[in-house]
């Protein structure tokens, strides 16, 4: 029923595209996960310490973004973002700037992302016991100090979990982009399948990329998981 | 490396070049991401080829623009050029008066003609009485969507509105609709491959210009009139050359162009 | 607009409008009707007058989804997670790898598997396509409620294996004392102690569900999604619809949130 020499890594084989479409899933997931965590601390910490209008303007971000669709999301910041932000820039007398593909899936996987770290790394700095950061505050450390020596590394272990899933999250949200034909590898599978007509074996193989992504992944969660909390059971002990 | 140079590095490295003079001549051109034979269709390797493809090299080459492909869904190819996501729609986009509204086109490259496509063992014809009780699957966003919203809406079990044609081939194939209407060239390429096999054309719909337009064209932002006059002069030039004559002889044995 | 949102605001009860009265409290109030504002000033929005009745059919479409495949897939998730807690290995082996497979691949490409994939193969056979089911499994609706289905099962399901998990063993003794068959033990005891420990969650799970459901727009489903899709296609608005859509998804979860929590303070102050 399948016919396997079409996943070879020559023509006619699509294996090739599909692998590239893989490393591009990578890149969107990878680097959109490291601007969300950006967005994320930036937005934890100013939800905690910012004033009343920041707060505000954070909270609007983080709700908007958790009860739109991601689907939604990727469409809006996809066709709109880039020439809003080159409309503001414009305003500010600041040249345009011509944002790819690329740049665009990875911003907006990393805003979608932000939203949700913010709020994991917001509960996992209330975690933290505040006497650490007294403590920090009356040896004299600047806060920039306090927050790179004494709070980021005191809730690592509770941010964990929540980052962790947010990695899962990250690598399955790349999917969306094939919506508005970013070709990841959901558009690159998609593409093989309607060409060559063969929908179920190009289907199963992308699956079970997609499913070694999410395994790989768990195992590696789990021995940081593990290192972590070994570190903090010594530091306690 | 300071951090503020090594983060500007990195992006420009993934994308965010800065639009200056000497990339004026640089056009991102586009078409739908999605397998368009005998058009645009990307092969094994993930380049595209196809009859669109080469004319887009051809025409790139004579209006001397270093165009680069960037190809975008076709439900949102018009709101990407609008929003400067993109500068050239070559994507077999019929000019309508309806799009002229939004966007601008160069002089047409192409003519095709609206065929309706279905299973071999049903006997019907293209009209609204033909098709009665019929499910007519079609792409979205196209000349086909408005035509048969217009002409056969009253007539049909229903309109399946599919985001790409090979969707809609599919869903021909596998029975769950009864028709489709769409491009001609299009549809007879895919009746040639065995899938297609299950099916015939039943006829073209009746002319009907307001909605089915003048021809492909290639779709750019109002007011960018020195590419469109560009794009038209070198259109032109390859039809006066042989060029286009050349191309087209490999994916067709009849000449495209209409009259 | 404008002054439709500010007398919203005046029209509230006046204890909230004393809660309103310093400035942090206004910030957000202020920010919203300056964003609608904007958009209502700057956006062409005529086209709503001709769409008004497709937003709702599709909005229907979109909660009708989201009502049968939560309740569905919630039954389905309870199997899969006593399967994998006491059922023998046969079934717990199976159920665990249903639910890493959903919850380990895109929903999307779930969805396109089984309407493209298996919906060809289907087409494959003359007995299914002279079957009584086959006008059913040629419409779009099975596929896209099926994937759902799975997609909700699959996540809840692991959630309720551990819910399952971690009711205290001593409460299903003390039923086991009370001579309690193992039916209504599991019916009385088991299954609400379960549902209650992970009641948030659940609540949770069901606005994920929500937000997964325009996907089925990709299958040629028209629910409000695809309506929007629609407009943009026709009036060739880039910001609007997508505007309004966004608009119309934060009202939505606000008003499931709210229900959710209804319903789950009446569940555990029970």
């Amino acid at each position: 029923m399948f016919d396997i020499s079409l996943l070879s890594l020559t023509p006619p084989g699509w294996g090739a595209t599909l692998l590239d479409g893989f490393a591009n899933s990578l890149t969107l997931a990878s680097g959109g996960y490291a601007i969300g965590l950006l967005l994320g601390t930036a937005g934890a910490l100013g939800k905690l310490n910012g004033n009343a209008f920041f707060r505000e303007a954070l909270e609007t971000y983080t709700t908007v973004v958790r009860a739109v669709p991601e689907l939604v999301l990727i469409l809006f910041l996809y066709y709109a973002g880039t020439d809003a932000m080159n409309r503001l820039l414009a305003a500010l007398d600041i040249p345009a700037v011509d944002v790819g593909g690329l740049a665009a899936g990875i911003s907006v996987i990393g805003i979608v992302q932000g939203a949700y770290s913010t709020e994991v790394l917001r509960g996992a700095i209330l975690a933290v016991p505040y006497g650490q950061i007294e403590a920090a505050k009356a040896y004299g450390m600047s806060p920039l100090r306090i927050l790179w020596r004494i709070t980021l590394p005191a809730m690592l272990p509770f941010a964990i979990p929540g980052l962790a899933n947010l990695w899962l999250i990250a690598t399955k949200d790349t999917a969306l982009l094939a919506v508005v034909g970013f070709r990841e590898l959901a558009l690159a599978t998609r593409q093989a399948a309607g060409t060559t007509k063969d929908y179920m074996l190009f289907f199963t193989t992308a699956g079970a990329m997609y499913l070694a992504l999410t395994i790989v992944s768990s195992l590696v969660i789990k021995m940081v998981e593990r290192r972590v909390t070994r570190r903090l059971a010594v530091a306690h002990a | 490396m300071r951090l503020s140079a090594r983060i500007a590095v990195i992006l420009c490295a993934i994308g965010f070049a800065p639009l200056n003079a000497a990339s004026a001549e640089t056009v991102k051109v586009s078409w739908a991401a999605e397998p368009y034979p005998p058009f645009t269709s990307p092969d094994a390797s993930g380049k595209w080829q196809g009859w669109e493809v080469d004319f887009m090299n051809a025409v790139c080459t004579k209006a001397k623009l270093d165009c680069v492909i960037t190809p975008i869904a076709w439900d949102g190819i018009i709101p990407a050029l609008t929003s400067k996501k993109i500068d050239l729609i070559i994507s077999s986009m019929t000019i309508t008066d309806e799009r002229l509204k939004t966007i601008d086109f160069s002089d047409k490259y192409y003519d095709a003609r609206a065929a309706i496509v279905g299973p071999r063992e049903t006997k019907f014809d293209a009209t609204p009485k033909g098709l009665k009780g019929k499910l007519l699957g079609l792409q979205v966003a196209s000349i086909h969507q408005r035509y048969a919203q217009k002409h056969f809406a009253d007539s049909v079990a229903g309109i399946k509105e599919y985001q790409t044609l090979d969707e809609a081939q599919q869903d021909l194939v596998a029975g769950r609709i009864d028709a489709i209407q769409a491009d001609s060239f299009a549809m007879v390429d895919f009746l040639k491959t065995p899938a297609g096999a299950c099916c015939e054309i039943k006829g073209y719909a009746a002319k009907d210009e307001s909605v089915l337009g003048h021809g492909v064209g290639v779709g750019l932002r109002k007011g960018e009139t020195e590419l469109k006059g560009k794009i038209n002069t070198a259109i032109k030039a390859i039809r006066a050359d042989g060029t286009y004559q050349a191309i087209t002889k490999k994916y067709f044995d009849f000449d495209i162009y209409g009259d | 607009m404008l002054d439709d949102h500010t007398s919203a605001v005046v029209h509230e009860p006046s204890h909230r409008l004393m809660s309103l009265a310093t400035p942090q409290a206004l910030v957000k109030p202020a920010l919203l009707v300056l964003f609608l504002a904007l958009i209502g000033y700057y956006g062409e929005w005529n086209w709503i007058a001709d769409y008004w009745r497709l937003l709702l059919h599709g909005i229907a479409v979109t909660l009708a989804l989201l009502v049968s495949s939560s309740i569905i897939g919630f039954v389905l998730a309870l199997l899969l997670g006593v399967f994998q807690v006491t059922g023998p290995r046969t079934l717990a082996w199976p159920a665990q790898a249903f639910c890493t497979i959903i919850r380990g691949t895109p929903l999307l490409l779930q969805l396109w598997m089984l309407y493209f994939g298996l919906g060809a193969v289907f087409a494959q056979y003359p007995e299914i396509r002279s079957s009584f089911v086959w006008p059913y499994l040629r419409e779009a609706w099975p596929y896209a409620l099926a994937a759902l289905v799975f997609s909700f099962a699959g996540y809840v399901g692991e959630v309720m294996r551990g819910a399952f998990a971690g009711v205290p063993k001593g409460e299903l003794e003390a039923a086991r004392a009370f001579g309690m068959s193992r039916r209504k033990m599991f019916l009385r005891i088991w299954l609400p102690r379960a549902v209650q420990r992970v009641l948030p969650v659940l609540t949770g799970e069901v606005i994920l569900q929500l937000k997964s459901t325009p996907l089925v727009a990709t299958v040629t489903m028209t629910d409000v999604f695809a309506v929007v899709a629609k407009v943009r296609q026709d009036t060739y608005l880039t910001y609007e619809p997508l505007i309004l859509l966004a608009l119309i998804y934060v009202v939505l979860t606000a008003i499931l949130a709210r229900l959710l929590r209804l319903c789950e303070a009446r569940v555990t102050g029970n």
